[in-house]
């Protein structure tokens, strides 16, 4: 039997480091799209929280901690990153494994969201984006989907065929504002 | 001339810096103006059309005259304002439109045939012969006349765009715009306070006035200091707001201070788009010049210009001054000059009934009419009631009053009103949506109003927001009365410029007028008044005034042109920033890129992904012998190609089945789990959308392929499909494009192949059949498909072995006596058995024009059938899908080339139709084409020529059947 080797998405591009701002790798074990059934949101939302310990993530949230997060993932439809899905769910949601198709970065660092902000134009200011909060957004005209995990750590998906040139815009932006700042 | 004094220069700091090749000497703080002016320079530019020599007349980013180049190179920059350069170590600048230098400049022969060259001169001279305008008289108007040039190399040094956000943005940080930003920012706004100087204060820094006791100055500073230390307040200085747009976004320039743009990764310059909840807008005034002869000598300022000199950057512009005005800033300019120790020869103000507390000559009720001295002002000629007086001066300080800074309220189509009181336009109320103005930009001129008007323009500002202002507490400042005697241009003979940087005198205005041009708009093009790169921010209202006067009408009736974005230049690399090479698109990887990359196989564009075009090997010179070598491996053992492109969507639910008979025009529904079948899609007009196969992974489980082309396409469709025509079927889908990698295995060899790499036998899958395997322990997919006419399969793992397996398949390949092929090989392949790509389905073709109208199934409704129903999609006449081969002399075919009966004209009138795909065919040794004919399925067998218009080619075709290798198939299914 031969044996394949797995890689990945941000293998050899990552992790960059610029002044105080830290990208890395965070490609998680396990991805899956939750996406409900007609009528059964609510059906799906108490079988998550009996199953993973989370709710069901409102449109632009995330629900979860670190480990087991459910992020909001487009129209009715969440992304559950890190468990395994328990097959349960599958009578109320229709779930698609994703976890090979993101490349998964962690931007860190104080100036984290003046970096992104060079590339979204999405508002990130800690009052209206807080923890807690996502989107898909455009991000350097890549699909992307944006979490703030905490004050200066955010957590940056793009599809994983886009990786090399995430590191790209991410590295311009980062230096960009390293530079600024002086460090 | 450097005098005494504080000021905002740092005479601790020298800068040394070059001008035209000489080594000057400057204090950090300078511009590049009052660096030169320090060092006595006073021409430092030659005008555009007449080559007059100039120098500076502002202090702000309005300068029409003190324009220089900056750079070499990639770094060249043409058109830099000497007045908002900021002077460092090393600068180097250069004078521009003159040769060969400022001092002596050939072309400066221009002036003397000045009678010739009056508005209208080029439109009416050189109307013929109509050929030479572009040939001759425009490339030699173009270099007689102008500004800086480009490099014409691509820019190297980084620039960069930015998006922010705030509840409140305050563009100008004079008293007003600190008020404002202050009030704001006590009220908990979130503030972005923008100012285009690299100080806040505007006017307070040139002027001597005090605020609360202090110099403004210092008042200022203090100010700003206070914003930057709140949290909810962003200082953004040397940032010019360009323009003003829909929904609260206002475009930003920022010029990074010369240190910081120097450190590795830092831009130069960033372009924002500021997002804005509400806006208060405080950018103050521009001070407007007085028309008389001659008032374009080097030395002539305005008043408030001399003022910033003397008191921000201690230089005097000149050792005896003229003070020419007709409001009391004329007075406050005289008092400066005598307070910094410079000689004040005469003040004269226009107004009959000034009186003056000062020790200067004083000249009330007189004009200045004319200035002497080619390369410096010498004298001024004073008209008074009793004669014309003559006086010595080498600096004029002039001014004809204030111009509100009201562009940015233009922008959304806004027209200013007309206020007689201070001679001058004045923004409207609600001309830009969440903004409100503020200070002299609204027509306040006393810094108390200023102060008022900016606290009074954020509280209302604030209650839009929900906010609640704090009790206002206003700072003591000066608070006089605006007396203003409407002057415009001073009458007599001789030019009087209105526009210094386009060369336009009141006689041009006037000429203008004459030859009917009476719309102020008609006025500037046919002038060219307004239309250099200062937007003729000095010029507008004098001209439209003298345009009203010469057409007897009222300024307000004859209106103003209309103020568009951006306000000041802004360089294209940064409104661009970061969109060129590798910013210019994403590029979408595979999984097999490397490995493809690694054997030396150029990667060809196919949307944003990068293919494989061929596989070459050592010898082979041409890529066609690769291309001949890899349909080979297809045909005769095995072949290996990454399909990953390819869209793929996961479809799930009870009504999963119903919803792809409705989005395919043939039925899903009934196909058996573990099978596989084609399909094909139409747009709602009825024309056809995309092809691909859609495999029944489980009873309420699918999986659809769509072309790489159509992959974000059919994704759209769907989600419209499902949420606005079909919002009540049970089906949910999601792409898994990039969650598998995905593999053809393609040849006769194929199924021994994966009998060997996979965990257990392939068996007896049938052709159209999908299933689970594993290989190497991984679970995958296995689907019996060919695009190739061959037995084959596509193999699919989790993107992250798709690097591996590639090299694993490609390696096992080679071994058979086959192995990998690129887009090419691909291409011939399927243009051997007639297979379609979005070169047929290019958005103009029916089913039946592709020989596919059964497929549209009379069973059931499906999107597009109606509309594909409508005569004239299926009726005689239509192109219609055929397969061409090449049987003239010349051998090859070209895609694109047109076809036509052998007896007639190679003209439009006479075309049958057209080439799609071509391919050299090793399987049959010649060219095979597939292409759309008139009626083509009833032609089989005919001859006609093929002829390719733009490669100039042509050939002789005989029309055959699409499918033009294996056509029972036997090979695919065995």
């Amino acid at each position: 039997m031969i044996e394949l080797t797995a890689r990945t998405p941000f293998d050899g591009l990552l992790p960059i480091e610029a002044g105080a701002l830290r990208l890395s790798e965070a490609a998680p074990a396990r991805m899956t799209s939750l996406a409900p059934y007609r009528g059964r949101d609510k059906a799906l939302s108490e079988a998550l929280k009996a199953a993973h310990g989370m709710a069901f993530p409102a449109p632009n949230r995330a629900t979860g901690r670190e480990g087991a997060r459910a992020v909001w993932f487009g129209q009715r439809m969440a992304l559950l990153i890190g468990p395994e899905p328990d097959a349960g769910l599958t009578e109320f949601a229709a779930l698609t494994d994703q976890s090979d198709a993101w490349a998964v970065a962690r931007l860190e660092g104080e100036g984290a969201a003046e970096a992104l902000a060079r590339l979204a134009p999405l508002d990130l200011r800690e009052g209206a984006f807080k923890r807690g909060h996502t989107a898909r957004t455009e991000l350097g005209h890549m699909h992307a989907s944006l979490t703030r995990i905490s004050g200066e750590s955010w957590r940056i998906m793009v599809f994983r065929a886009f990786a090399r040139t995430l590191a790209h815009e991410m590295r311009e932006a980062m230096q960009s504002v390293a530079a600024r700042a002086g460090v | 001339m450097r005098i005494a004094g504080k000021g905002l220069i740092d005479r601790a700091r020298p800068v040394g810096f070059r001008f035209d090749g000489h080594r000057y000497e400057g204090f950090a703080g300078d511009t590049l103006a009052s660096a030169l002016l320090a060092n006595g320079i006073r021409v430092m530019g030659r005008s555009f059309k007449y080559h007059r020599p100039r120098g500076v007349l502002s202090a702000g980013s309005e300068e029409p005259n003190a324009l220089v180049t900056t750079g070499l190179g990639p770094a060249q920059e043409p058109n830099v304002r000497a007045t908002t350069l900021e002077l460092h170590e090393g600068l180097m600048a250069r004078s521009q439109n003159r040769w060969p230098s400022l001092g002596w400049d050939a072309l400066a022969v221009n002036d003397l045939f000045a009678p010739f060259l009056g508005a209208g001169f080029y439109y009416k001279t050189f109307m013929w012969p109509r050929r030479f305008w572009e040939r001759v008289y425009e490339p030699v108007i173009r270099r007689a006349a102008g500004l800086g040039a480009l490099s014409g190399e691509a820019v190297t040094q980084k620039y960069e765009r930015a998006w922010a956000h705030c509840d409140l943005l305050v563009i100008g940080a004079g008293p007003a715009g600190l008020m404002a930003a202050r009030t704001a920012a006590e009220a908990g706004a979130d503030v972005i306070l923008v100012d285009e100087d690299t100080v806040c204060g505007g006017r307070l820094n040139a002027e001597r006035l005090e605020v609360d006791g202090r110099p403004g100055a210092e008042w200022a500073a203090a100010m700003a200091a206070d914003l930057a230390a709140r949290p909810n307040v962003r200082i953004m200085t040397r940032t010019t707001v360009t323009g003003a747009y829909d929904g609260g976004v206002y475009g930003a320039l920022e010029r990074l201070a010369h240190d910081v743009a120097m450190r590795p990764g830092a831009p130069l310059e960033c372009f924002w788009r500021i997002n804005a909840r509400a806006a208060v807008l405080a950018a103050g005034a521009l001070e407007r010049p007085v028309a008389f002869a001659n008032n374009d000598r080097p030395g002539v300022m305005t008043a408030g210009a001399v003022r910033a000199y003397l008191n921000r950057w201690r230089v005097a512009p000149g050792r005896n001054v003229a003070v020419f005005g007709n409001t009391d800033d004329a007075h406050r300019t005289a008092a400066d000059l005598v307070a910094a120790g410079v000689h004040v020869s005469a003040l004269i103000d226009a107004r009959p009934h000034a009186r003056c507390d000062l020790d200067v000559p004083f000249y009330a009720g007189a004009q200045v009419c004319n200035a002497q001295g080619r390369h410096g002002l010498e004298a001024i000629s004073i008209a008074r009631a009793s004669g014309i007086e003559k006086v010595q001066a080498d600096c004029l300080a002039m001014s004809g009053g204030w111009n509100p800074t009201l562009h940015l309220t233009c922008h959304m189509n806004g027209r200013p009103a007309w206020n007689p009181d201070i001679a001058a336009f004045v923004p409207r109320d609600g001309a830009i949506p969440g903004m409100v103005t503020a200070g002299a930009c609204r027509g306040d001129f006393s810094t108390r109003a200023c102060l008022e008007g900016g606290a009074r323009a954020a509280a209302q500002a604030l209650e839009t927001l929900g906010l609640k202002a704090p009790e206002a507490d206003i700072p003591k400042a000066e608070d006089s009365a605006y007396d203003i005697a409407p002057l415009w241009a001073v009458p007599g003979k001789g030019r009087a410029w209105l526009d210094f940087q386009n060369d336009v005198t009141v006689k041009d205005v006037k000429q203008a007028a004459v030859e009917n041009f009476r719309s102020v708009e008609h006025m500037k093009r046919y002038t060219t008044q307004g239309m250099a790169t200062d937007q003729g921010k000095n010029s507008n209202v004098a001209a439209l005034a003298v345009l009203a006067d010469a057409t007897g009408r009222g300024i307000p009736e004859t209106g103003t042109t209309t103020f568009r974005p951006p306000y000041s230049p802004v360089a294209i690399a940064a409104m661009g920033a970061g969109a060129q090479g590798k910013g210019f698109a994403p590029e979408r990887f595979t999984t097999s890129h490397a490995a493809s990359v690694a054997r030396g196989a150029p990667m060809i564009e196919a949307g944003l992904w990068y293919r494989p075009s061929y596989f070459p090997k050592p010898g082979e010179t041409h890529w066609r012998q690769s291309c001949d070598r890899e349909v080979g491996y297809v045909r005769g053992a095995v072949g290996i190609a990454d399909v990953s492109t390819l869209g793929k969507i996961d479809i799930q639910g009870r009504d999963a089945g119903a919803f792809l008979d409705y989005v395919y025009t043939n039925t899903f529904s009934t196909l058996k789990v573990g099978r596989v079948r084609y399909g094909l899609m139409l747009r709602e007009d009825g024309f056809v959308m995309d092809d691909g196969t859609c495999a029944r992974l489980g009873e309420e489980h699918y999986l659809m392929t769509t072309t790489t082309a159509a992959a974000g396409q059919v994704m759209r469709h769907l989600e419209f499909v499902h949420q606005c025509l079909a919002p009540k079927m049970d089906v949910r889908f999601i792409s898994v494009t990039e969650q598998w990698a995905q593999f053809a295995v393609a040849g006769p060899k194929s199924r021994a192949l994966l009998d060997d790499l996979l965990d257990a036998p392939v068996g007896d899958m049938p052709f159209m059949g999908c299933g689970e395997v594993t290989v190497g322990g991984v679970a995958a997919r296995l689907f019996r498909i060919s695009f190739s006419g061959e037995h084959a399969y596509e193999l699919a793992v989790p993107a992250r072995y798709g690097d591996a397996l590639f090299r694993e398949l490609a390696a096992r390949a080679e071994g058979l006596g086959g192995g990998p092929y690129g887009m090419e090989a691909l291409n011939v392949l399927r243009i051997e058995k007639g297979f379609i790509t979005h070169a047929e389905i290019h958005g103009r073709v029916t089913a039946d024009d592709i020989g596919m109208g059964r497929m549209i199934s009379a069973k059931k409704d499906c999107i597009g059938k109606t509309m594909a129903a409508r005569p004239g999609l299926s009726e005689p006449g239509r192109e219609q899908l055929v397969g061409l081969k090449p049987v003239g002399a010349v051998k090859e075919l070209t895609a694109g080339a047109h076809l036509f009966e052998q007896d007639a004209q190679a003209v439009s009138a006479n075309d049958l139709g057209y080439l799609t795909s071509v391919g050299f065919s090793p399987t049959f040794g010649r060219f095979l084409g597939l292409g759309f004919l008139r009626d083509g399925r009833e032609r089989h067998g005919e001859v006609l020529r093929a002829v390719d218009h733009l490669r100039q080619t042509e050939t002789l075709v005989e029309v055959q059947d699409p499918v033009q290798f294996d056509a029972d198939g036997g090979r695919t299914r065995d």
